[in-house]
């Protein structure tokens, strides 16, 4: 038994599967919303980088690098939301952020 | 079952369970943990793949700066843990269900062979990772490496002033307002009727007649 291509893509496809279920059961943990978050953008990494491997092409590589730029921008945004969202709510349950009504 | 195969289902396994317990973890705490855990152990399997310098910057940028960042906000807070925890469960079913068809799915589609390519490895000659990601990152994706550099430069700045909540009180200098001071905030000038009729004969003496071992 060797290693295929789809050994990594179903390993890919499994992460983003916890990452979905994580979202269900924490629905009302900001934190831990954006952690299931992060989650599923490793699993997108892996089929890249599995991709690039098995295709023999190094630019499958490079969206990986972008993906991680942008992942960690995005990181850091939501972070500060999430701490100016506490210094005014005393909370990050998110039945508390309703004051928009939507 | 060879020994790469072995490493990689040790891997996965490693990184099923990290992932698992990142999402059930009771303690935000630990979820970061486990976090680190499970990215770690994806930068193992990207070494399997080749992937180099991606598995390093994972490592370095993801773990020792994201999820550091993750672990200090996750230890600011202070959460009330029942709270959040309420209805934890409530919707495991639908939540497990829609999991398990996509995980399948995907599956399914994944494993049937359509993807089916040979494992062969890289030539010995294309051996440095880096090099060949620097020298493509500098030609072909040069515009979108500077368009992700001003992208960095905005969420710091996003950040910054997110976050900001104003000078603390205390002793610092303003310079527009040092440049912007006239002459009448500085000095002022009370206008005043002389004095005339002072009985001041003494010290005008003194000034008059200035005392002999001065001169």
């Amino acid at each position: 038994m060797t290693l295929t291509l789809s050994h990594y893509l179903i390993l890919g496809a499994i992460l983003f599967a916890i990452s979905i279920v994580g979202i269900f059961l924490n629905r009302k943990n900001l934190i831990v919303l954006l952690m299931a978050i992060e989650l599923m953008l490793l699993s997108v990494n892996m089929n890249f980088v599995a991709f690039s491997r098995y295709l023999q092409d190094p630019n499958g590589q490079l969206f990986v690098f972008f993906i991680l730029a942008v992942a960690a921008a995005e990181a850091a945004v939501g972070l500060a939301i999430l701490v100016l969202l506490f210094r005014n709510l005393k909370s990050i349950h998110v039945d508390d952020l309703d004051k928009l009504k939507g | 079952m060879d020994f790469k195969t072995f490493v990689f289902f040790f891997f996965a396994a490693i990184l099923v369970f990290a992932a698992l317990r990142v999402i059930t973890a009771r303690n935000p705490v630990h979820a970061v943990l486990n976090l680190i855990l499970a990215f770690f152990t994806a930068a193992g399997v990207w070494l399997l793949l080749e992937a180099e310098f991606l598995a390093m910057v994972l490592v370095m940028v993801y773990i020792g700066a994201v999820m550091v960042l993750f672990l200090f906000v996750v230890m600011m807070l202070d959460i009330d843990l029942d709270k959040l925890r309420q209805g934890f469960w409530r919707y495991l079913p639908l939540g497990a269900f829609v999991g398990l068809v996509v995980a399948l799915e995907m599956a399914l589609v994944l494993g049937g062979g359509y993807f089916y390519a040979p494992d062969a490895s890289l030539p010995a000659a294309a051996a440095s990772n880096t090099r060949e990601l620097g020298a493509l990152l500098v030609s072909r994706y040069v515009y979108p490496f500077e368009l992700t550099a001003a992208l960095l430069l905005m969420a710091i700045v996003a950040a910054v002033a997110l976050t900001f909540r104003g000078r603390k009180p205390g002793r610092h200098d303003d310079p527009a307002s040092q440049i912007r001071v006239q002459a009448a905030d500085r000095l002022r000038i009370v206008k005043m009727p002389a004095e005339t009729d002072a009985p001041a004969d003494e010290p005008a003496a003194m000034i008059d007649n200035p005392p002999e071992q001065s001169a």
